[in-house]
């Protein structure tokens, strides 16, 4: 049972307050305060990208985060449903956007340290977000689900302070 | 700070020796990056080709605002031009390292300095 679960419309906006209740739940968790802004970002690249993919297949429905403390450990799950519009992992947000500039991009990708993505899609073709999440949080799995993707991230934590 | 103080964003920017200064403050994610976006188009269209973003006073960057920075970049290069940034806080410095464009941005720990190593390489 997660120790906290937020499911928000998938507007941009909103990513922000995403950010600052999982950085807050990391806190209280126990996580150190020096890994606390690579939780921020991570959890924001994560809820980016599922916002993208949302608002291109199905504007709909809510992205959802689970924060989950246990074991010394800090567990963050950000679950799209991006499949149903056939997105999916290969279809990940373009996250540069419109102006991305991948040729310059990429090349600086082949000495990014994030390296392949497992179970997908590589590189910034499919996600500068994906990578920075692969080269920050501790311990990280991307899958596929019936839905569309699933990230989840993990960091220590010394345990739940009240 | 108040929550009615609160800014995501700022933007502004002056001319110092030739050379177009952005300042940003605040956070560049999802949300915001499209107006760094259109300030940087705006620039361009406007003639300014050598630019410095100042990001000392950036509170939280991510890979959306690394697009932004890099779509600039390539519109100040179709013109010969430059785009430089200033960034001195590791938190910000270290998503520059992660996807390695360290290699593609000359980063620089004031505006001062920036200017004057964009001069040199003239």
């Amino acid at each position: 049972m997660p120790t906290v679960e937020v499911s928000f419309t998938p507007l941009p906006a909103h990513v922000r307050t995403a950010r600052l209740v999982a950085t807050a739940v990391a806190r209280r968790s126990g996580v150190d305060e020096a890994l606390l802004d690579e939780v921020r970002l991570a959890v924001g690249e994560a809820c980016s990208r599922a916002v993208e993919a949302h608002r291109l297949y199905c504007p709909a429905e809510p992205v959802r985060i689970a924060l989950t403390d246990s074991a010394g450990r800090f567990e963050v799950e950000v679950t799209d449903a991006g499949a149903a519009g056939g997105a999916g992992l290969a279809g990940a947000a373009d996250d540069a956007g419109q102006d991305s500039g991948r040729d310059l991009a990429g090349s600086a990708a082949g000495g990014a340290a994030a390296g392949p993505v497992p179970g997908g899609s590589q590189g910034l073709d499919h996600g500068l977000g994906l990578a920075v999440i692969a080269g920050l949080a501790d311990d990280v799995q991307i899958s596929e689900t019936a839905g569309g993707v699933r990230i989840r991230m993990s960091w220590p934590a010394v345990g739940l302070q009240h | 700070m108040a929550l009615e103080e609160f800014v995501d964003l700022k933007l502004d920017h002056h001319t110092k020796d030739g050379i177009e200064v952005v300042d940003v403050e605040g956070e560049i994610d999802v949300y915001t990056a499209p107006r760094l976006r259109e300030l940087l188009i705006e620039l361009v269209n406007n003639g300014f080709y050598q630019l410095v973003v100042n990001m000392e006073k950036v509170e939280f960057l991510d890979s959306t605002g690394l697009g932004v920075l890099v779509g600039g970049l390539k519109r100040v290069r179709a013109h010969d031009g430059s785009l430089d940034l200033v960034c001195t806080q590791e938190r910000i410095l270290k998503i520059f390292r992660i996807t390695g464009l360290t290699k593609v941005f000359g980063i620089h720990d004031t505006v001062d300095e920036a200017i004057t190593a964009r001069k040199a390489e003239k």
